[in-house]
């Protein structure tokens, strides 16, 4: 039986003298006087009420899931409709190991796979170029279509979305596409995200990028969405990433700013070349990093969300709703984990995960709690996925879209975050956008600026970490496990395999499409369509990189203290 | 120009191998900046070579390696390259992701000390004024034995 309750309307005197009431007890409890400021340098009240948003219209400034500015999410169930994309960072040893894992990883609930590559092969290096103490302790050593075809073997690539972190020249991606075709699979089947495409990241944060200078890399990265807009359609050629620059000391607010002004950049540049928004702009994915800070995280992306929906539509032109749409993966941040009580970050990946989550996300990487010691053991990413498996289907995160949207707090912080975002956004806008902002130095300063206050406020006890300034233990690091190295003989034998394919394939087919994409990297031709080209041909990943090299120059990174 | 004991250590920051994460190396070597060191800070990936090079050129006390991505496990190599170039008495430290078996691989290279996450910034320059002393102590030995041969 219902039986209606009458609603009491409180007046506006009652209401403001409640308020005062309040805040008199308040301010005579004990921390009343304490000042919190959040990592983006915005003061926190102790206390949110209706009064912090009075003015806002909903529609406006929240809307309905799945709607413009999409601050609520941008697809009308989110994840009550269809769960986060489990995508875990998976890559080490030689391809078979990699195959083994990603095997593994599957069958324990992972939808979406992921390949992270060698550091040599970041750098632009084949394995046989490479010292041999580093070959695959920090990534697969994949140079040739063969050795993906290993990596990928027994794997659906036509029904399971890959995420490949390959930067320009996308040769990882070229070999993807070989296999598909080796395997008779149309590459408009193919879907998935070049991961690591934003050369504006890599030359502020973290250096991504095989060696080839910023502007060519930068050309390539444009090529490569020209490309796969005619070629591969379901690829995402473009992830703009916020990550590396927030694991490198920017702050929540600033990695966002940075981010949208990088998507600004690369949006008005394939403008500039002719490219329709509404072509491109729904394959723009971008790619940030969680960090502890829990409202907050959820408040940068439900700012950035609104934010980039009118940027989109607005500046960038585009019409259709799907390119407005702010579509993001993001990884739990690194960086807060611990060495000291390594089990402790299962608490903190958990707590940056549902920040993620409550923050709209599409895919998510749980970090392994060893993050601190070693690459992941097995056992640690059992527990990562697990994590996610926990707070979709027991703690019941799923089950209400922005479970967060109309807490005072929530929506005040968004508010506020966002002109907090867009202050940093006019700061590079100033600057001439983010490529001059990035080659001028400006970002990095700002980036080493706000990693050296970070850490000045960990050393102070201002920002607590536990087992690291407060609650210490004794503890024997020589007991936890770590991830071992690839054994030598498989990588010598992996090495010397390559040498011979080297000497056995026809050389005279590899040098005409080498020359044919030093043509192409002189002239105005579409790179990539000359890449995928020489990686079909049998060229390796090192030789694509070394002709680069050798008609555009050597690459430097970016040094400021 | 003071005596050599008077100036300020001198420190080369620098990453070899392959990867680049910087926010450790980065930090680290604006604090020992502020600190009053002399600071040569390099780009990552470096090789061991030239990391060698740049020592003896600029007569460095303590080479400073950060590693996050096992580009620790060529430090040995650049261990030997020292000893072979005649500077033995070189100091050197790493600081980054170091897996605790790894540890003993670079002390029994003759590392000076291995900084894991959560070092402090003071403990380190500490160290750090520590071993340019101690470098400089080896060295005037070596040149007086020189001297008096």
């Amino acid at each position: 039986m219902n039986i209606p309750i009458p609603k009491r309307q409180l007046s506006e005197t009652e209401y403001a003298r409640s308020e005062r009431c309040w805040k008199e007890a308040f301010e005579a409890s004990p921390g009343a006087a304490k000042r919190v400021v959040n990592r983006s340098g915005i003061e926190v009240k102790p206390l949110y009420t209706p009064n912090n948003r009075a003015d806002a219209d909903y529609l406006e400034s929240l809307g309905f899931p799945g709607e413009y500015p999409f601050t609520r999410g941008i697809y009308p169930s989110m994840h009550r409709g269809r769960s986060w994309t489990q995508r875990q960072l998976v890559g080490f040893g030689v391809p078979e190991d990699y195959n083994a894992r990603l095997k593994e990883m599957l069958r324990q609930g992972a939808n979406a796979i992921s390949l992270i590559v060698c550091n040599s092969v970041y750098r632009g290096y084949d394995a046989d170029e490479t010292p041999a103490e580093l070959l695959g302790t920090c990534g697969t050593v994949i140079n040739t279509a063969e050795h993906m075809e290993r990596a990928l073997e027994g794997v659906p690539i036509e029904r399971i979305s890959c995420g490949i972190n390959d930067p320009a020249p996308f040769t990882a991606f070229a070999m993807l596409l070989a296999v598909a075709k080796r395997r008779g699979i149309p590459w408009t089947q193919i879907t998935g995200t070049s991961n690591q495409s934003d050369c504006l990241s890599h030359f502020v944060a973290l250096q991504m990028f095989v060696r080839i200078p910023l502007p060519h890399t930068h050309r390539i990265v444009l090529d490569h969405i020209e490309f796969c807009n005619e070629r591969v359609p379901g690829w995402n050629p473009l992830s703009v990433i916020g990550q590396h620059m927030q694991q490198a000391g920017a702050t929540p607010a600033e990695a966002m700013a940075f981010t949208l002004c990088s998507a600004i950049q690369f949006g008005e540049d394939c403008i500039a070349r002719g490219m329709d928004p509404d072509q491109f702009l729904p394959r723009f994915t971008f790619f940030f990093d969680i960090s502890l800070s829990f409202f907050e995280e959820v408040a940068k992306f439900r700012a950035g969300r609104r934010i980039w929906a009118r940027i989109a539509r607005e500046r960038l032109g585009a019409k259709d709703p799907r390119s407005w749409r702010f579509k993001f993966h993001a990884q739990t941040s690194g960086v807060d984990l611990t060495r000291q009580q390594p089990l402790n970050n299962i608490a903190r990946t958990t707590a940056q995960a549902m920040a993620g989550i409550f923050g709209g996300l599409q895919s998510l990487h749980t970090d392994g709690y060893d993050e601190a010691l070693s690459a992941p053991t097995s056992e640690a990413a059992r527990i990562a996925v697990a994590t996610q498996n926990i707070l979709r289907e027991e703690a019941g995160l799923c089950d209400v879209i922005d479970p967060l949207g109309g807490s005072y707090y929530v929506e005040a912080l968004t508010d506020r975050m966002q002109e907090q975002i867009e202050s940093v956004m006019a700061q590079i806008e100033a600057a001439g956008g983010m490529y001059q902002a990035v080659e001028q130095g400006l970002v990095h300063r700002m980036i080493g600026d706000s990693a050296a206050a970070f850490q000045r406020k960990v050393e102070s006890g201002e920002q607590t970490v536990v087992g690291v300034n407060a609650y210490r233990v004794d503890e024997n690091p020589e007991e936890y496990k770590v991830l071992g190295y690839p054994q030598p003989e498989r990588m010598e034998a992996h090495v010397k395999q390559l040498r011979e394919y080297k000497a056995r394939r026809s050389n005279d087919a590899v040098c005409k499409a080498l020359d044919e994409l030093a043509r192409a990297a002189q002239g105005e031709e579409n790179t990539m369509a000359r890449i995928v080209e020489a990686v079909e041909a049998g060229a390796t990943h090192g030789e694509v990189c070394g002709r680069l090299r050798r008609e555009l120059g050597f690459g430097q990174p970016l040094t400021i203290v | 120009m003071g005596k050599l004991s008077e100036q300020p250590p001198k420190v080369i920051v620098t990453k070899i191998g392959f990867d680049a994460h910087d926010r450790g190396s980065r930090v680290v070597a604006a604090h020992l900046r502020d600190a009053g060191m002399e600071v040569i800070y390099t780009p990552p990936w470096q090789d061991i070579h030239g990391v060698v090079k740049l020592a003896m050129e600029e007569d460095a006390d303590v080479i400073g390696i950060s590693s996050l991505a096992t580009d620790h496990l060529l430090v040995p190599k650049l261990m030997e390259a020292l000893r072979e170039a005649g500077m033995a008495d070189m100091q050197v430290i790493v600081g980054g992701i170091v897996p605790p078996k790894d540890e003993k691989l670079l002390l029994d290279a003759g590392v000076a000390h291995v900084f894991h996450p959560g070092a402090g910034l003071e403990g380190i320059a500490e160290a750090v004024r520590e071993l340019a002393a101690k470098a400089r102590s080896l060295r005037q030995g070596k040149v007086f034995k020189v001297l008096t041969k």
